[in-house]
């Protein structure tokens, strides 16, 4: 049990990608699936920057550093990638959304799923 | 349309959250911040004028196209700048000895000039306004389409 | 019924997340070459004294890249999107 405790940070970011997917699989409105797919997201970046975290570490520039050893560099350039690519997929996600809405009047995922001929 | 004092508090703020933003896209290099950071704050004050005066109000001054142009600069400053060091690899780092930007700080902890870091600013600003341009004209494109399509550009 | 498979299946799924995080390495140690590389040396290689700066656009400029090529891509789309619903309210 203290292996929780001593990773948790890993745990918490699991926690969110668990609970992202029940949203995905078992929501029918369209905007709370892209919460979800939002929420999943958050929790892989979460994991992505906690995976380069040294004990007792600092900001890796060098104005003005405290002491300390500097924290990895690498998963926080990998993470800022992420974020934006996340901010486009999502900003597409609602235009699809918005057009959903214009053509069916509705916004459940199994109403507006009936083709019209 | 939001009430007047919204209206006046988001007047004063715009201010302070431009020079913010501006600042974090200049001094990516020395300090937290850098290209999508500061963009990203710009674009946030947009969100705010067009919260707070409508949409209708906003068009006056903001035109979708407009944004489009300079995002595409943006975009095409960042390839024309990587491209333009071929001598040698694809990014390389050209400007790091001349007088432009190419001072080299001391090693270890300290402070440095705005004036260091080689590519590295040219191609932050170039980043800045491509995703301030970029974030602002979807934003504007929405809020557009849902207060009433009868306005024309 | 089918939300009783989902809701098993759904649970299974969040144990294995669970127990394939609490059998890896400890927090706060990571294996680190490359990073000790950048660290020691992207003051005087890049000239910058941000090291995620100059391994965002130095080290890695071709992520970069890619980024921004993808953001450019999607705010098009959206655009094009968007211009598609207004002309067709006023046309139609």
């Amino acid at each position: 049990m203290e292996q929780v405790v001593l990773n948790f940070p890993f745990v918490a970011a699991v926690l969110l990608v668990a609970i992202a997917f029940y949203i995905i699989v078992f929501k029918r409105n369209l905007i709370k699936v892209v919460m979800g797919v939002a929420i999943m997201s958050s929790g892989i970046n979460l994991f992505l920057v906690s995976l380069g975290y040294r004990t007792g570490g600092v900001a890796p520039i060098y104005t003005d550093v405290p002491e300390g050893p500097m924290v990895l560099p690498v998963p926080q350039a990998l993470t800022l990638t992420n974020i934006v690519i996340g901010v486009a997929v999502l900003a597409l996600m609602l235009t699809l959304v918005v057009h959903i809405y214009r053509h069916t009047g509705d916004i459940d995922a199994k109403k507006s799923r009936i083709l019209k001929g | 349309m939001l009430s007047k004092i919204v209206r006046t508090l988001a007047n004063q703020l715009i201010l302070f959250i431009l020079v913010f933003g501006l600042y974090l896209i200049m001094h990516g290099h020395d300090s937290p911040g850098g290209g999508f950071q500061g963009g990203a704050v710009v674009a946030s004050g947009v969100v705010m004028l067009l919260a707070a005066f409508g949409s209708g109000q906003i068009v006056k001054w903001l035109r979708v196209r407009r944004l489009a142009v300079v995002a595409c600069c943006g975009g095409l400053a960042f390839i024309l700048i990587a491209l333009a060091g071929t001598g040698t690899s694809f990014f390389y780092n050209f400007l790091l000895g001349t007088p432009v930007f190419g001072e080299v700080p001391p090693p270890g902890p300290g402070h440095s000039h705005v004036w260091s870091g080689g590519i590295i600013p040219v191609m932050e600003i170039a980043i800045g306004f491509t995703v301030m341009a970029g974030l602002s004209a979807v934003v504007l494109a929405m809020a557009r389409f849902s207060g009433g399509g009868e306005i024309e550009e | 019924m089918r939300q009783i498979v989902g809701l098993i299946f759904l649970l299974v799924l969040v144990a294995l997340l669970v127990w394939g995080v609490l059998v890896m390495r400890d927090f706060g140690d990571p294996p680190s070459r490359m990073d000790d590389y950048m660290i020691a040396n992207a003051q005087q290689e890049t000239g910058s004294n941000n090291v995620v700066a100059g391994v965002l656009l130095d080290y890695r400029g071709l992520d970069t890249l890619g980024e921004v090529s993808v953001l450019f891509t999607a705010v098009t789309a959206v655009l094009l999107l968007f211009r598609t619903l207004t002309h067709q309210e006023e046309g139609g």
